[in-house]
């Protein structure tokens, strides 16, 4: 799968959009995640996964940091998450399943939010690059 | 045995009074069409499939995704009852239509996402959980009777 000129165009537009919103979007996603998909609440036994937490206000920043420099990068994704992409690896191995159900839950709190923006080809273009990261961070997994 | 508490019902008979099952079917099965582009696959006698603008334009799809949504408004009548709801429905895509039953997540999925845009903030986490609830259990039933 590859991520077309208009792909890339389409989610440099997206977030330009959401701009300084990335960080609550984030903690938003987490939020819907745990609430939609309870299983992936096992990742973090030592978070306390209340309405309004720190910790997910927190960890939803750095998620959304990740995807802003992902696409800021976005003709090196690879590069740009190498880091994380050990980290998932080596430290926190979340199954790559996951990262479907994340990216599943980013839509839709775009949709929530900016429905206007996510036009059926920016529909995809998101789809597509959130599979993309979801990619790079479980490609060193074996 | 599926279970739905009270609460759960009425997030989704709630939501469901305010569909427009016409138009939130047609957008469904055409974002489906577009997101997922080898899903056309099964839409070969639709004519023209070209570009996101021939498909939300195509009358056969907007057609066929308002058959689609109205089926899903039978599942929301009969939620004690999917398996029963679906039974000759799941024969039918699997011994006529051949669909894997993988692209009924993928549809339910992409209609998650277009109620998200038309409820926007109603639409909440809660909402949203039981309503991908939902999808599954219809997903699942559709698969049911694959052999």
């Amino acid at each position: 799968m590859v991520l077309s000129a208009a792909d890339k165009s389409n989610v440099k537009a997206v977030f330009g959009k959401i701009g300084g919103q990335v960080e609550e979007y984030g903690a938003e996603t987490l939020e819907r995640m745990f609430i939609t998909y309870p299983q992936t609440k096992t990742y973090f036994p030592h978070f306390d996964l209340g309405k309004g937490s720190a910790q997910v206000k927190g960890h939803g920043k750095k998620v959304a940091a990740a995807l802003v420099e992902a696409a800021n990068h976005i003709d090196d994704i690879a590069g740009a998450l190498s880091k994380l992409s050990d980290l998932h690896a080596q430290k926190l191995r979340v199954d790559p399943v996951n990262f479907k159900l994340l990216g599943q839950c980013f839509l839709v709190v775009v949709a929530a939010h900016n429905p206007a923006v996510l036009t059926p080809e920016v529909h995809a273009s998101l789809d597509k690059f959130l599979c993309a990261v979801g990619t790079v961070l479980t490609a060193k997994y074996r | 045995m599926v279970h739905w508490t009270a609460e759960e019902k009425q997030l989704i008979t709630g939501l469901w009074g305010k569909v427009n099952v016409e138009e939130c079917g047609a957008e469904a099965l055409a974002r489906l069409l577009i997101v997922y582009p080898w899903t056309q696959r099964f839409f070969d006698n639709f004519g023209n499939l070209s570009s996101p603008t021939a498909i939300i334009g195509n009358p056969k799809v907007r057609a066929h995704g308002k058959k689609v949504l109205t089926s899903f408004g039978e599942a929301i009548k009969n939620l004690d009852n999917l398996k029963g709801t679906y039974s000759k429905l799941s024969e039918l895509h699997c011994d006529k239509l051949h669909v894997d039953p993988e692209n009924f997540r993928l549809l339910g999925d992409i209609l998650i996402v277009v109620l998200a845009a038309h409820f926007t903030k109603d639409f909440t986490p809660a909402c949203q959980a039981v309503w991908q609830k939902l999808v599954g259990l219809v997903a699942h039933a559709l698969a049911r009777k694959y052999h």
